[in-house]
């Protein structure tokens, strides 16, 4: 498997797509760009590790990949010899923090509160950058306190619908437990049973910082989560585009994982939009959307285009009356995951999402969508104005927010727009 | 110039002439090299790549395995910067006799060729992609070879020690006084002055050649030219020197050669060493033996494909199979031989032993040049080599941190920046890119000059070395000497390529229609 990754290269002709495409290598000097360290780098690999520690400054966005009209796995080559480079240096605190969402949710969760004062506090921030290396000034999201996995112990659905599985991903959990509020509101709006299992971290960020064997051990676990469930032949949907895409591909495909098990998840496994989406394809899905008057800002991540199903968000929420989407023509918000964190690596992430928070401040909405949770985040630093997931605005027009009491979620993100989902404060689950 | 004096005058330029010509100096000997062409431009620069432990002569030619594990272990400390420790492996394919492991241990254990038979599971663990059928697997200490640098590092160790160092001066004759050698006239390929040079002594180390340097003195020297065809891969498709565990025959070696790796070769009896034409059939003869090596071999992109004469000595008589021929060096001392004296001939052999060439060829020298002197070459390291660092395939890469976009990539394919591009062209004082290529390697990864060709041109036209005429007959001299090597083995990705390369040069320079 990973022969065929290196073998890509064969592929490349040098024509520079990759390269004119490249958000990082266009902002600095220090990343020479996909061409240089992909196909032609990989050249320059022998058994041992890289010796090109520049490789590391690809933030992994994939376009690269996404554009090369003769199929070389650039960004997938970057990955590996990114991986490698870490396996000789071993990989810094830093990485392995930020690389373990899960853990980190965890030490945050119970004291939600303090944690958040820490995060958004510049003294303590200061002392995180100089001693951990995570910028003062990065995007960092608000703990929610309690989870999302705890919070849907507690809210019961419908028991005979036809079942869909929700994989929500740590961001959801931890930080946005009301997005996954949302989505499971909209699922049952259209009529389905949506079973939440028990599940971690799926890895990613502990591939895009390097360490692939960890990586591997937690995408194994979440497989093992998910796959009775795929094996019954119910869809799994997720929220989180770069979580979805780990299933779907990069498990197989960059972590070189061969196992009947991840197959079926990755078969079973869609992005809510493109489910959405496929229902309506199928008149299946309900449109009885109330107006929305705004004008909405619409970015498509990275992540969300290496799925290859083009911009499902879109389509969905053209059925909404009234409700103006932009579509913006900027590849990348620079965040990455976990890139534009890392203290070397902040401005860059910055200058490269630069044109893209210019050209959402020039529509003047105080309101963008965008599907993944990290790049909300980089969105709403670099602009301020509130970043929501598109299955938001889709709650929000299908009316659900209504009947909520009105603020009940002090961590509403669409505050101004819709109230948030009710949740009842029983909790019976002893889990989490 | 009207005439040079020496000691000692080489004819040939390639692994044997340079090593000559540096271990005479070193002895203190004024010297002269005199090469046709560029340096390494014949055989020695169109050979393997292997640095051989001795381990593929074990079995068959025991003296040719003791010489070749003896030079490799010297040439990794004095040719360090040449030398890639890439390790050897040779493993038994199934369409191999597992029992020839037996007799090559034996073989190797008797030539004192370290070679260790290791499990088919950590072989393959080692080389992945290596045919998973394999039923036996030895470790031997093989390693690649540079053969640019080496002969290169010859040249300037020799030129540090007062030697004159003459490409494109080719030998039209010798001087003879009597019975007695005592120089060779010579022209300039470059700017057509002929003249002579005198020397006490003159080796003939023209390789595949040295039958026509010694038709001059009327001696007789039989070489024959044993052509051998080669094919560069993209990119490393093995990380050791993977050798068939048999008898010697074609395509049973597919070696990690810089950026590339090189399945060879074939060998084919030809009439004369400058007539070699790459064959259909022996493109498909590699490329099948490769893929019992490596499954998938027919699959992956090949580069280029080029050819080699051995010269292969025959003192007797005829020989049906080149191969059969030994590979073992011959030195003629013409006095004893044919009566002319202050001529030495030396021939044969391989670029892993052309040290104890070169040793043995001035040991005979000396004793026309007033006694022994010791010879150096064992220990003193070549120019480039000083530190003893073993070559490594990284280099390029690390040598471009920590600002990669610091400085502008002429040839991206093998990471030659402008500031290098230019230190060479002055250095090497040429208006060919050919030469620029084999100091550099421009040029010689999977575009194939596409893209850095014209700009190549560009910057040695900006520099002043050439004219605009000039520069695009430089341009169109490359592009058809790279294309001999390309055509013939057109297809799959290396097509696309090509289709590319041709709408760069056709489409967009129209380099058919440039003013020359
Ligand atoms: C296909 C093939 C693969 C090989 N693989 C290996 C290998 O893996 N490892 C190994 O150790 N060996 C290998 N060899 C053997 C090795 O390449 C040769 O033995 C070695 O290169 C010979 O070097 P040389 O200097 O004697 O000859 P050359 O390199 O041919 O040098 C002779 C020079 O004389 C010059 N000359 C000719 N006529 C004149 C003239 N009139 N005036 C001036 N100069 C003249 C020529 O231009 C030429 O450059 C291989 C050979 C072949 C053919």
């Amino acid at each position: 498997m990973n022969d065929l990754i290196r073998d890509s290269l064969d592929h490349c002709v040098k024509c520079t797509i990759c390269e004119t495409h490249c958000p990082v290598s266009q902002v600095t000097p220090l990343f020479p760009g996909p061409k240089y360290v992909g196909p032609q780098a990989e050249r320059y690999r022998g058994a041992g590790p890289s010796s090109d520690a520049s490789v590391d400054y690809c933030s992994g966005c994939g376009i690269c990949t996404q554009v090369c009209p003769q199929d070389v796995k650039i960004a997938e080559i970057n990955s590996r010899a990114r991986a490698k480079l870490w396996e000789k240096r071993g990989v810094p605190l830093r990485n392995q923090m930020i690389a373990r969402p899960t853990v980190i949710g965890r030490l945050g969760t119970p004291v939600a509160p303090l944690a958040n004062w820490a995060l958004h506090n510049r003294a303590v921030r200061g002392m995180v950058q100089s001693m951990i290396g995570i910028h003062r000034d990065a995007p960092m999201p608000s703990f929610a306190g309690k989870t999302f996995q705890r919070r849907s112990r507690s809210h019961h659905g419908p028991t005979d619908a036809p079942a869909v599985v929700y994989f929500h991903g740590c961001g959801t959990n931890y930080y946005e437990p009301v997005l996954g509020e949302m989505m499971v509101a909209v699922l049952e709006h259209n009529g389905f049973r949506v079973i939440v299992p028990q599940q971690d971290c799926c890895g990613l960020p502990l591939q895009s910082n390097g360490n692939f064997p960890a990586a591997r051990t937690y995408v194994r676990r979440l497989v093992d989560r998910l796959v009775p469930h795929a094996r019954a032949g119910l869809p799994i949907v997720s929220n989180s585009t770069s979580c979805g895409l780990m299933l779907k591909r990069e498990a197989h495909e960059i972590l070189g994982i061969e196992d009947e098990d991840l197959k079926l998840v990755s078969e079973s496994m869609y992005d809510v939009c493109e489910f959405l989406l496929r229902l309506h394809e199928r008149g299946a899905l309900r449109t009885d959307f109330g107006s929305l008057p705004l004008t909405v800002p619409y970015h498509a991540p990275c992540q969300q285009r290496g799925h290859g199903i083009g911009k499902p968000a879109l389509d969905l929420l053209a059925l909404v009356p009234d409700l103006d989407m932009i579509e913006l023509d900027v590849d990348c918000c620079g965040i990455a995951g976990t890139y534009g964190l890392k203290k070397e690596k902040y401005e860059i992430a910055m200058a490269v999402g630069k044109r893209l928070f210019d050209d959402i401040t020039a529509t003047g909405s105080d309101l963008a969508a965008c599907d993944s949770e990290t790049c909300r985040w980089q969105i709403a630093h670099g602009t301020g104005v509130t970043a929501v997931h598109p299955i938001e605005l889709l709650y929000r027009a299908y009316g659900l927010g209504a009947s909520d009491p009105a603020g009940k979620h002090g961590t509403r993100p669409l505050a101004a727009v819709a109230a948030g989902p009710g949740t009842s404060e029983r909790d019976t689950g002893s889990h989490d | 110039m009207s005439s040079l004096e020496a000691d000692v005058l080489v004819i040939g330029g390639g692994s044997t002439g340079a090593g000559v010509a540096r271990d005479a100096a070193l002895r203190g000997f004024s010297t002269i090299l005199v090469e046709r062409r560029d340096l390494a431009d014949g055989t020695t620069g169109r050979f393997h790549g292997l640095l051989h432990s001795g381990g593929r002569y074990a079995v068959k030619d025991p003296s040719a395995a003791r010489e070749c594990i003896a030079e490799n272990r010297i040439l990794r400390v004095t040719a360090a910067d040449c030398v890639e420790d890439t390790g050897g492996l040779f493993v038994s394919t199934p369409w191999d006799d597992p029992e020839y492991g037996d007799q090559f241990l034996e073989g190797c254990r008797a030539t004192d060729v370290p070679a260790e038979e290791i499990p088919v599971a950590e072989a393959l663990r080692r080389e992945p992609r290596v045919n998973p059928d394999i039923r036996r697997a030895f470790l031997v200490p093989d390693a690649a070879l540079d053969p640019w640098k080496l002969v290169w590092g010859c040249a300037r160790s020799a030129e540090a020690h007062g030697a004159r160092i003459l490409p494109y001066h080719r030998v039209l004759d010798l001087e003879m006084d009597g019975e007695r050698v005592v120089g060779a006239h010579v022209r300039s390929e470059r700017s057509g002055e002929e003249f002579g040079i005198h020397a006490t002594v003159v080796i003939n180390a023209a390789g595949a050649w040295a039958g026509q340097i010694a038709d001059l003195a009327h001696c007789t020297v039989n070489v024959r030219a044993g052509m051998g065809l080669m094919i560069a891969m993209n990119h490393r498709l093995v990380h050791m020197c993977v050798n068939r565990c048999k008898r010697p025959s074609d395509g049973d070696i597919l070696l990690p050669l810089r950026t590339a790796c090189v399945i060879g070769t074939t060998d084919v009896f030809v009439p004369d060493p400058d007539q070699t034409e790459i064959r259909q059939e022996d493109i498909d003869l590699l490329l099948d033996e490769g893929e019992k090596l490596v499954p998938g071999f027919r699959q992956a992109r090949a580069l280029h494909a080029w050819a080699g004469v051995r010269p292969l000595f025959e003192d007797t008589a005829k020989v049906a199979e080149t191969r059969d021929v030994t590979r073992s060096h011959a030195l003629l001392d013409h006095s004893s031989r044919e009566g002319v004296a202050g001529f030495l001939t030396i021939t044969g052999g391989k670029t892993t032993t052309f040290r104890l060439m070169a040793e043995a060829a001035v040991d005979a020298a000396c004793e026309q040049l007033g006694g022994p002197r010791p010879c150096r070459t064992a220990e003193v390291p070549l120019a480039g080599s000083e530190s003893h660092e073993l070559y490594q395939i990284s280099h390029r890469l690390a040598a471009r941190e920590p600002v990669p976009q610091a400085e502008e990539i002429i040839c991206e394919c093998e990471l030659i920046t402008r500031s290098r591009l230019e230190e060479a062209i002055k250095q090497r004082d040429t208006t060919s890119l050919d030469d620029i290529r084999r100091l550099l390697r421009l040029a010689m990864g999977p575009c194939q000059g596409g893209f850095c060709i014209y700009r190549a041109t560009g910057i040695l036209h900006q520099g002043g070395q050439v004219d605009q005429a000039g520069a695009n007959q430089t341009l169109l001299d490359f592009l058809e000497e790279r294309w001999k090597g390309v055509h013939p083995i057109l297809h799959g990705d290396q097509l696309r390529q090509a289709r590319l390369d041709d709408w760069i040069f056709q489409g967009i320079l129209d380099v058919e229609h440039l003013p020359v």
